[in-house]
């Protein structure tokens, strides 16, 4: 992989094939509608009732979890929290099988036997969706402690919220990071909201994340998530900075959950106007208007969107047809040998 | 065949398994250049190299979680929490994470990993470095358990649990680390899951895991040398699995059961195995078993007052033998 700065002397002047280039744009753009699409139909489906248990959307988040997964290679481990569809999603776990999951059918990411809250292709990569908050930074670390002494060169990212940097195990985890130089990169999506309460009125900083990062001795970086190309560009740079031995890089992304915390709260907590103020910067719309500046023509765009939307049609379709778990599967897997025994 | 102490045969134990698979690392707050504050892991770091024995900040929620992704990503981690009294302060990956991965994503996440932690009361430490909490292990399901009482033991299911592929949690006691015990030459693999018979006997079964095992063994042989009464002792060593077996035939042949426990009254193993005990081998019973546990009460710094709750040679002879008799 070309290293940023380089790509930077030999960029054009904006356009299609600039350091980003067509292929890679015209992904990020599926990527992201697929995940705005997806979760779309993820709510649809909860007022049908046929979406059970809670979920936690990724509604106008998408340009983050877009943009680190197109960056990633293949072996780069994904950590996702609760609110994990869309990084599920953007590592290519099929549709039909993360709404399989949520709709609690068979066929399900893990048969039902996870949920909503913990997404987890292993055979994509996603490591895991993890529902304590702060757990999987530490356990990112030793993805990545791997990494390093086997000599792999993949790299462990692991995504959180803003409310995780109160927590003590983003902490440790940033510091363990640092001191064994892990090839980790911690992202911090931050939607401004930790549940109900916004994170500026309870962090010591203005910013939760890069506030942070001195104190362990990592750069402060800040990236605007509503624009997939920075959030692409600045995860390249910090996937080529932990490939070639330089350690772990803590970034905080700006954004906005358009929906509530989980399927629970109307987010009725919010100011007015503020929804409509982030809405303007829709992830999804500004990226569909670079394309058609790029010369990328209706008729392409509409064939991601028309491909997606059958794509989410189809697997909606599959899941409602779909068999509940079969109950013999409730004591499978608790142990290695495949079932529950714990006395002979 | 040599004489090792328990202290040691935990070096051994690990360095065995280091040894036999290069996947196998260790790590945990002054494990590596300082030896570990009870000296059970001196040598390791010389022997295997900083790359295998690493030191770690104080961080048990990262030594934990560090060791969870290092086996789920294919490692064998060996993870020591200098004292069990911390997990409480690393919980979350002993019950909600490494416990429950493999479960909730349908078999895709693995996660062999052996925690070591020194366990138990003796050292005169207080509330907070003494407790016994294997019983906090015990109760979750995803998890093997084993607390070993002999140096031969310590070798053996440690490279049972290294060889596992569950996350399994090792109880090393503080108290038995100066002990000694015969040790054979050469590799010792044990098998989880299985408790032994330390002592036979026709009277009564009194059932003991780690420092509480030499301590019936030490009552049995008072209970028959002043009282002509003959007791088997079982050393449990592996709470998950749970050997059932070796229990309920011993109480079929004794029809009488004590357990011995070092932790507080409520929910220690002990009732699990007394309610398993009831449930399958009632009619075998010729009188109602018997608890001997602490007091349910934190446990106390000094010397006279630690002595006094935990379970000793004489009040076990003495509970026995008043049980027997009534």
């Amino acid at each position: 992989m070309a290293k940023i700065e380089d790509r930077a002397g030999t960029r054009p002047s904006p356009g299609l094939n600039d350091d980003i280039g067509e292929e890679t744009r015209l992904r990020l753009y599926r990527v992201q509608f697929e995940i705005r699409e997806s979760e779309q139909r993820a709510y649809d489906l909860f007022l049908q009732n046929l979406v059970k248990g809670t979920s936690h959307l990724s509604l106008g988040q998408e340009a983050v979890a877009a943009g680190f997964a197109v960056a990633m290679q293949p072996g780069d481990l994904s950590f996702c929290t609760y609110r994990g569809h869309a990084h599920t999603l953007a590592r290519g776990v099929p549709v039909e099988k993360v709404l399989g999951e949520l709709m609690q059918r068979d066929n399900g990411l893990m048969r039902g036997k996870g949920g909503s809250m913990h997404l987890t292709s292993v055979e994509h990569g996603v490591m895991g969706s993890y529902a304590i908050i702060g757990a999987h930074l530490p356990i990112a670390c030793g993805a990545a402690w791997r990494a390093q002494f086997r000599g792999d060169d993949d790299v462990t990212v692991c995504f959180f919220g803003d409310g995780t940097t109160n927590i003590g195990a983003f902490h440790e985890a940033l510091n363990f990071a640092v001191v064994w130089k892990l090839p980790v990169i911690f992202v911090c999506e931050n939607n401004l909201y930790m549940e109900y309460t916004p994170i500026g009125s309870v962090t010591a900083v203005e910013h939760p994340a890069a506030g942070r990062a001195a104190a362990y001795g990592l750069d402060s970086i800040i990236v605007d998530g509503q624009d997939a190309d920075e959030v692409y560009r600045t995860a390249l740079k910090a996937y080529d900075k932990a490939r070639s031995g330089g350690g772990p890089s803590l970034i905080e992304c700006k954004t906005y959950r358009y929906s509530g915390h989980s399927r629970a709260d109307p987010a009725k907590y919010r100011p007015e106007g503020e929804l409509d103020k982030w809405k303007q910067r829709d992830p999804i719309v500004i990226y569909r208007e670079r394309l058609k500046q790029f010369g990328v023509s209706e008729s392409v765009i509409g064939g991601i969107e028309a491909d997606v939307r059958r794509e989410i049609d189809e697997a909606t379709e599959n899941c409602k047809a779909a068999p509940p778990p079969p109950l013999e599967i409730m004591t499978t897997d608790v142990y290695a040998d495949g079932g529950w025994a714990w006395r002979n | 065949m040599a004489e090792l102490t328990y202290r040691d045969a935990v070096t051994r134990g690990i360095a065995q398994e280091m040894e036999r698979d290069p996947c196998v690392v260790f790590l945990g707050e002054d494990v590596a250049a300082a030896g570990g504050v009870f000296k059970s892991t001196v040598g390791l770091l010389e022997q295997f190299g900083p790359i295998r024995v690493r030191d770690t900040p104080i961080s048990e929620q990262a030594i934990l979680g560090a060791a969870m992704g290092a086996a789920m990503t294919g490692l064998k981690p060996i993870a020591e929490i200098m004292f069990s009294d911390f997990f409480a302060v690393c919980f979350d990956y002993i019950a909600n994470e490494f416990s429950k991965s493999r479960y909730m994503s349908n078999g895709q996440v693995k996660c062999p990993l052996v925690v070591r932690t020194g366990n138990g009361a003796g050292s005169r430490f207080g509330a907070q470095h003494s407790q016994s909490v294997e019983n906090w292990a015990m109760m979750i399901p995803g998890l093997k358990v084993v607390a070993p009482s002999t140096p031969r033991d310590v070798i053996g299911l440690m490279a049972a649990a290294v060889r596992d592929p569950d996350p399994v949690i090792f109880f090393e006691h503080k108290s038995l680390y100066p002990t000694k015990g015969e040790v054979p030459d050469g590799e010792i693999v044990d098998r989880l899951g299985t408790a032994k018979v330390v002592r036979p006997g026709r009277d009564a079964t009194i059932l003991a895991l780690a420092l509480m095992v030499p301590r019936a063994l030490e009552a049995a042989e008072t209970l028959k040398a002043q009282h002509g009464i003959d007791c088997e002792v079982i050393d449990v060593r592996s709470l998950v699995p749970l050997d059932t077996q070796t229990i309920l035939g011993s109480v079929g042949r004794t029809h009488r059961l004590f357990t011995v426990e070092e932790n507080p009254r409520l929910c220690g193993w002990g009732a699990e195995l007394v309610s398993i005990v009831a449930d399958e081998a009632f009619y075998d019973l010729d009188g109602p078993p018997v608890r001997i546990t602490t007091p349910h009460i934190p446990l106390p710094a000094a010397d006279i007052l630690e002595d006094a709750v935990l379970p000793t040679p004489a009040r076990i002879a003495d509970r026995v033998r008043q049980s027997l008799n009534s």
